[in-house]
């Protein structure tokens, strides 16, 4: 039985004895992620194994090909967060080759960074989170009377009249009515752990329809600039779309007067959305959770943000970052520490728990000695067989995700991560927002170290990066005013200006954290190229110390209310917007029964 | 209840009939029908229930999904809530666990040979599928499942139409498209990286109301939306017949609008409907916003860069040379011009590499065209 307790060098205490319960593959979510967690007789988690289900290879994919086209490849890592990989792309070849980007052409990036972010992150809160917290069923008790009330008391938007709701509960009563539920059909309705009145399942409902019309609308932003979304164009030296207003009609250039109307309108209409709609309902909604407070994990030891949002183009230095750049440790707050992507000793990362193939399996490699050699092989512990794993082994590897580490460090990264950091390092437009939340809401600070916290940060930052695209809009505009309309630098477009051997790194702040591609280039084409993704860092598997990442640590001491419907593992696995691949089942060993029961 | 219709779901719910029509009449208009097809389109929904829809998701990115969410015509809020009836989904399914994988096989028992599967991304083969695991099996083994009782099965996106990025060289995962794993029935494809949001939904419409699939190619893609060149109704198509081009990025032919065939330009090669239906509510494509198209909805289309080549550096006959004369001369003289436009237009259809073989007479129109012409008669069983 000793070796079943563990403790971890951070400070968590592992007991592999008691049921283990097996979610696989987990829903509303971006990719193939499966979770194990075992559970004491009381139903609280006291230990979690998270593992990356799906592999595509394309680190290897792009080996050999020309480094301008490489955005276009690594964008299709995610279409969700779709552009923050061409972003980092092109990014680590500028760097790579000293290529600099006009003005304009920044502007333009971060208005389509920002829209990214926001429209990453009401979707996730409305279509792939909202529904652990929302019970959809016990909204068609509401008065709706009274959730117009709560609306007009929380927000000035003007969609809250009662008709309006009870328009949206007449049209989901007869959906429900009609015995095809459709996305709705087999959810978690009734769970003990739902803790709203109807009326306030009822405004997220309606929320939840019009958020899915409206981030049609943000998105528009790419298509003026990139042309469509999900995956719009990128370019290296700057961006594809031409300015031109001042001929008739823009002479048929992308960007001309009638299109900034358009980004124009999106943009204010996005501040009101998140202002008058996201922040009031997750305020509202987190009102009745804030007892609620599981789920913090890594969140108050391990932080860390690379910085996002050069306020000058081609200046990506800690100091001209909009969004804080820096690391956490241990949960000092007061002690931030630097962070360089290329000092080899910062970040590196194990494969020891993965499957992937390292020449020696206890080394950690920085990310531009890299290598991805996929290596499938399942422990002597595993339950089931090669084709049908019932039981992970965690003591070997488990996972298709790498262990990235900072400093031998797991990290939490995202937007909670960005405001610990941004609030730590005495930002106002950091810690301002944080303060008045927190104090709307009546908890403490150390309540931001929670899944509420970490589903609050997200909005929060919505709120922040709409602000800021209206910065970035009046400065391209601003820009234009005084006669630039330079878009693109191609005074190294031609590989054959380029040094025979270069390397490079780029990095984003993605909705989902911190982001990093490195690149080496060889006589025009990659040689090597590596990106360490926000899921990478927080769905990380064990490493060879036996640090465990994000989601593991997060699970840990959860109660779950019934076993059998583990809504506090979505709830919080959730909060960190996975990005691996979607789809979700509680397995069991032998047919219907829900949980596995193991007891070691 | 099971057999409530469309219309009557959506009259419970306080829509209009006159709402109702200019829906029908939208959706009709939206799948390039005329206004006499209205009649056929509202009989359907007035007495159909809705459709069964199940949608898997193997190697891939979610963009297929993404660009679905996105749809105007329809708006994807009455897709979901009133056209079909989305029963699994992972990425936006209520259910997870048991009562997930519940809903997949109760629609797959209940509506035995009557649901549509919707995959989005495709199975690796290596490894014996484990690159892609669900439910702890490999996803090739669900989607073998799932493929066996439907009515009818959609390849969305190029994923699961041609392998998309993952079956790019190496393809390290033996990813292969939907159609090489089911070989028993046919297997809609709507290629496009993603496939824009209304063609996805247009497909659904077309199939809810006629109670058929659509008229389909000799590659199985529906003809209404994949029958055109993004090149033969390109905004900027009167500047390639002109010899306007765009040399360099952010040039003054750039901020003209000029044709981007000389920074690399696959419209003329890509059977797609982005000039015509446009991105994101008609608000541009990529030609619009500036760059080349990549091709994204021809088969193997990763390979057959890089992009920023004009399709003449491929080895492609002597495209480049006419296209710099026209450039230079600024003659636009019409005969010039409409000669490379028949060559970019019919011969660059052909898979390049296969086009460019070294056999000293593939190099000629004429037998080009003449593979064209072999490549395109239509198979037999599709």
């Amino acid at each position: 039985m000793v070796n079943d307790l563990k403790k971890t060098p951070e400070g968590f205490s592992l007991d592999k004895t008691g049921k283990r319960i097996v979610v696989d593959p987990v829903t509303r979510i971006e990719g193939h992620l499966r979770c194990e967690v075992n559970i004491d007789s009381a139903n609280v988690i006291r230990n979690a194994v998270s593992s990356g289900t799906m592999w595509r290879g394309i680190e290897l994919i792009v080996k050999g090909r020309d480094p301008r086209d490489v955005w276009a490849f690594t964008q299709r890592i995610c279409g969700v967060c779709t552009g923050v990989h061409a972003l980092a792309s092109v990014r680590a070849v500028e760097n790579a080759l000293g290529i600099t980007i006009p003005e304009n052409a920044h502007c333009i990036r971060t208005i389509m960074h920002l829209t990214q972010m926001v429209h990453d992150h009401l979707v996730h809160f409305y279509h792939l989170h909202a529904l652990d917290w929302v019970d959809v069923v016990s909204c068609l008790k509401a008065d709706p009377q009274k959730t117009t009330e709560i609306a007009q008391k929380i927000s000035s938007y003007p969609l809250s009249s009662p008709g309006y709701f009870s328009d949206v509960q007449n049209r989901l009563k007869q959906f429900v009515e009609s015995g095809q539920l459709g996305l709705f059909k087999n959810g978690y309705w009734g769970h003990p752990a739902y803790k709203l009145p109807p009326e306030v399942n009822l405004l997220a409902v309606a929320h939840y329809l019009e958020a899915l019309d409206f981030q049609r609308n943000i998105v528009k932003i790419h298509t003026v600039f990139g042309g469509k979304n999900p995956h719009p164009n990128w370019l290296v030296g700057g961006v594809p779309c031409a300015i031109n207003i001042d001929e008739t009609m823009g002479a048929g250039a992308p960007v001309n007067m009638a299109q900034l109307n358009l980004v124009s309108s999106i943009i204010d209409r996005t501040v009101t959305f998140v202002e008058q709609v996201y922040l009031p309902d997750i305020l509202a909604i987190g009102s009745y959770y804030k007892d609620w407070l599981y789920g913090g994990g890594l969140s108050s030891k391990n932080v860390l943000s690379y910085g996002e949002i050069p306020d000058k183009a081609n200046d990506y230095s800690a100091s001209n970052l909009l969004i804080p750049r820096g690391a956490i440790i241990n949960g000092d707050l007061k002690n931030i520490q630097e962070v360089d992507l290329q000092d080899s000793s910062q970040i590196r990362e194990y494969v020891f728990h993965s499957w992937y193939r390292y020449p020696d399996p206890a080394e950690s490699r920085h990310p531009w000695e890299g290598i991805t050699e996929p290596q499938f092989i399942l422990g002597p512990n595993t339950k089931g067989s090669k084709t049908h794993i019932e039981q992970l082994d965690e003591e070997a590897k488990y996972s298709w995700i790498k262990a990235p580490r900072y400093k031998s460090k797991a990290m939490e990264v995202g937007p909670l991560a960005r405001f610990i950091i941004g609030y730590a390092s005495g930002r106002e437009d950091f810690k301002e927002p944080v303060q008045r939340a927190l104090s709307q809401l009546g908890v403490p600070f150390e309540a931001l170290f929670s899944t509420l916290g970490r589903t609050l940060a997200r909005a929060l930052e919505a709120d922040w990066c709409a602000k800021m695209l209206k910065k970035f809009y009046q400065r391209l505009l601003g820009n234009i005013s005084s006669g630039q309309t330079a878009t693109a630098d191609t005074t190294k477009w031609d590989p054959s200006r380029w040094p025979s051997e270069a390397k490079g790194v780029g990095f984003v702040e993605a909705p989902r954290g911190s982001l990093g591609h490195w690149i080496r280039i060889k006589n025009g084409k990659i040689e090597n190229y590596q990106a360490v993704v926000p899921t990478t860092w927080n769905g990380s598997p064990r490493d060879p110390q036996g640090n465990i990442g994000a989601f593991e640590a997060s699970l840990l001491d959860t109660p779950l209310a019934k076993p059998e419907e583990p809504l506090e593992i979505l709830r919080t696995l959730h909060s960190f917007d996975p990005c691996l691949a979607c789809s979700t089942h509680v397995i069991d060993l032998r047919g219907r029964e829900l949980a596995l029961v193991r007891i070691l | 209840m099971d057999d409530d219709s469309f219309y009557s779901l959506i009259q419970r719910q306080g829509i209009s009939r006159r709402s109702f029509l200019k829906f029908c009449t939208f959706s009709a208009l939206s799948l390039g029908f005329g206004l006499e097809m209205v009649p056929e389109i509202v009989h359907a929904f007035e007495t159909k229930p809705r459709l069964p829809v199940v949608w898997l998701h193997g190697l891939e990115c979610t963009c297929c999904s993404e660009s679905f969410i996105r749809s105007g015509h329809p708006l994807v809020k009455d897709v979901l809530l009133s056209m079909i009836s989305l029963d699994y989904d992972d990425t936006l399914m209520a259910a997870s666990g048991e009562q997930a994988e519940k809903s997949l096989r109760q629609t797959i028992e209940d509506y035995k040979g009557k649901y549509l599967l919707a995959v989005e991304g495709n199975p690796p083969t290596k490894e014996e599928g484990m690159f892609c695991i669900v439910g702890g099996k490999p996803f090739i083994e669900q989607l073998r499942w799932a493929a066996k009782d439907a009515k009818a099965i959609i390849a969305w996106g190029s994923c699961a139409s041609s392998g998309c990025v993952q079956a790019a060289k190496p393809n390290p995962t033996g990813a292969v498209p939907i159609h090489e794993v089911i070989k028993d029935k046919p297997v809609i494809r709507i290629p496009g990286c993603p496939p824009i949001a209304e063609v996805m939904t247009g497909i659904i419409t077309y199939m809810v109301t006629f109670d058929r699939l659509p008229e389909l190619d000799f590659r199985n893609r529906p003809k209404m939306f994949y029958s055109q060149r993004i090149h033969d109704k390109c905004y900027r198509r009167g500047h390639f017949d002109a010899g306007q081009f765009v040399e360099r990025w952010d040039d003054e032919g750039a901020k003209k609008g000029y044709c981007l065939y000389k920074v690399g330009c696959r419209g003329p090669t890509t059977y797609n409907g982005c000039s015509t239906t446009r991105w994101n509510g008609g608000v541009s494509f990529p030609i619009q916003a500036g760059h080349g198209c990549i091709g994204c909805s021809e088969d193997g289309f990763w390979d057959n860069g890089p992009f920023y080549s004009r399709l003449s550096n491929i080895n492609v006959l002597g495209v480049e040379t006419d296209a710099d004369k026209i450039g230079f001369s600024l003659l636009g003289a019409a005969g010039a011009a409409m000669a490379v436009h028949a060559i970019a237009s019919g011969v660059f259809k052909n898979k390049i590499k296969k086009a460019t073989a070294q056999s000293p007479k593939s190099g000629s129109v004429e037998n080009m065209l003449e593979e064209r012409k072999d490549r395109e008669r239509p198979k037999e069983n599709s």
